[in-house]
């Protein structure tokens, strides 16, 4: 049947344009109302297409039938008789006048607007993931349980608090005012950002959700670049960064779905498309002179695209994780630091340094110190590496450990 | 945690070495800088040029730089975080104004942290 594979797609596509604009009309306080009217609408989308004949445009339909359910929502209902009766009152139209706007400009401001309201500072970060995942990617629950890898029951917690927050912090649905805009953007990017992460580094087998969700925040970071006063140079940046990472996507796989390190990935694999977007952003981000840390990791992210095992590729690695480190450290970063820093300087130099990090309780740690010592100090590395396979995390990663300490046996 | 302030002393550069090994003093102080950072233990730093420098005396007389009388003149300083002032003279101990002989890194601890 046609349907089946239609309406999980437009579910994905339409679900969260509906959300946005019923929750832009009713406010932030009756977002499980514009939920569930989307739900529904979805619903009557299923039993009546699957008796007769799918709509020449499907799309319209699902906005005709929203709309009528929006409105009679507020016909009946109390939430009529409360705050929006008065605010309809007082601009002197009935619910007959109210218009539920499904244009696609509509659409896109409320979709920018939700984007703003889910990533309040006041909302936790863990929370905004969830909540933007729902709200503004159309996830259902179950999605987004296996993307975080924890029961349905936690997220439904987790969305449950966060649109408590957002009632009682009674944040509004609307831009925020020019002065605001930057400060805002940046729990924006860092939600857009973690999104990303979560499907890229996500422990999750499902590939195809954690392909999903990476191009989901790529989606929304483009949300933000066609709007003329959120395209400003490090939400290009961030883009840039994604889109060069994501054009490692399918070549981070072999055949049997195991992972395959950077240094063995087969760069035929990677998708060139993508990497001159990502050029093409970087470029755009470098106008005026704002430089923030996601310019540092797309530069960073680019070179990585460049496979050839130069000086001048690592020496500029180096260089930009010096940077990267004094604005925002992060133990990944000081390791990856640690390794273009062997490949710059030499092991010896990059030893002593790995040595001061005493980041004793993560397993790259002892990943990056079994690489250093190999070729210097075989034993020692070996030790390194087997500390490593007891606090490796993933079955991938202790094979992947395993397959080095072989490899070691093998040089003698 | 405290915070530390390692202050470089050191002669003009620009008058004592060619561009390229100022170039090389800039890369080893970035590697410095950035080692330090990886250990989550960089707070903030800054170089201090030596053109446009002015001295203020007592009844307000200016004068150019402090260069006349003094051959090692403030040059830069980074804010450190360290347990004592031992780890910081450890962090002082790696910078490359120190190759220079006469150059030193004073260690000051901030009242306020």
């Amino acid at each position: 049947m046609e349907q089946t594979g239609l309406i999980p797609h437009l579910f994905r596509t339409e679900f969260r344009k509906i959300t946005s604009v019923l929750c832009k009309a009713f406010g932030i306080e009756n977002i499980q109302v514009a939920e569930d009217i989307a739900s529904e609408t979805f619903l009557a989308a299923l039993e009546t297409w699957t008796y007769q004949s799918v709509p020449p445009n499907p799309s319209a339909w699902l906005y005709a039938v929203a709309r009528n359910k929006a409105l009679n929502y507020l016909r009946r209902n109390q939430l009529f008789a409360g705050k929006i009766a008065l605010q309809i009152k007082q601009s002197g139209s009935g619910a007959e006048e109210m218009d539920i706007d499904l244009s696609d400009q509509h659409i896109t401001d409320s979709q920018l607007q939700m984007l703003f309201a889910v990533c309040h500072p006041a909302i936790p970060a863990e929370a905004q993931v969830a909540l933007a995942l729902r709200i503004l990617c159309g996830f259902g629950i179950e999605e987004i349980a296996n993307a975080f890898l924890c029961s349905r029951e936690t997220i439904n917690k987790r969305l449950f608090r966060a649109k408590e927050k957002l009632r009682t912090e009674n944040v509004s649905i609307v831009f925020p005012g020019e002065a605001e805009i930057s400060k805002r953007l940046t729990t924006v990017l860092t939600t857009i950002y973690l999104l990303f992460n979560e499907g890229y580094y996500s422990e999750s087998q499902d590939t195809v959700l954690r392909e999903d969700l990476c191009q989901e925040a790529m989606r929304l970071a483009c949300l933000l670049i066609e709007h003329e006063k959120t395209s400003l140079p490090d939400v290009n940046a961030l883009l840039a960064l994604m889109c060069f990472h994501a054009s490692r996507f399918e070549a981070r796989k072999d055949r049997n779905g195991e992972p395959v390190l950077y240094d063995d990935q087969d760069e035929t694999r990677w998708n060139n498309d993508l990497i001159a977007k990502g050029a093409y952003f970087l470029h755009q981000a470098s106008r005026g002179n704002k430089f923030s840390r996601y310019h540092l990791e797309a530069t960073i992210a680019y070179w990585a695209t460049r496979k050839a095992d130069t000086k001048e590729k690592w020496e500029n690695i180096l260089q930009l994780y010096n940077l990267l480190l004094q604005t925002a450290y992060s133990p990944i970063a000081a390791l990856n630091r640690t390794y273009a820093l062997s490949k710059a300087n030499g092991k010896t130099a990059a030893i002593a340094a790995a040595e001061k990090l005493q980041l004793t309780g993560n397993q790259y740690y002892y990943t990056l110190l079994g690489e250093l010592y190999t070729g210097i100090d075989n034993d020692k590395a070996r030790n390194h590496y087997e500390q490593a396979a007891a606090i490796a995390k993933t079955n991938a990663d202790r094979q992947m450990i395993q397959q080095k300490i072989a490899r070691l046996s093998q040089q003698g | 945690m405290d915070e530390f302030m390692l202050i470089f002393r050191h002669q003009d550069g620009t008058k004592i070495a060619s561009p390229e090994q100022i170039q090389i003093w800039m890369k080893q102080t970035m590697d410095w800088i950035g080692g330090i950072a990886a250990q989550n233990k960089f707070v903030e730093g800054n170089g201090l040029p030596f053109d446009d420098a002015r001295v203020v005396w007592h009844n307000n007389v200016v004068t150019n730089g402090p260069f006349g009388e003094i051959k090692e003149t403030l040059g830069g300083y980074i804010i450190v975080k360290a347990d004592s002032v031992d780890e910081a003279v450890e962090f002082a101990k790696g910078c490359p104004v120190l190759q220079g002989e006469g150059n030193s890194v004073e260690v000051r601890r901030h009242a306020r942290p």
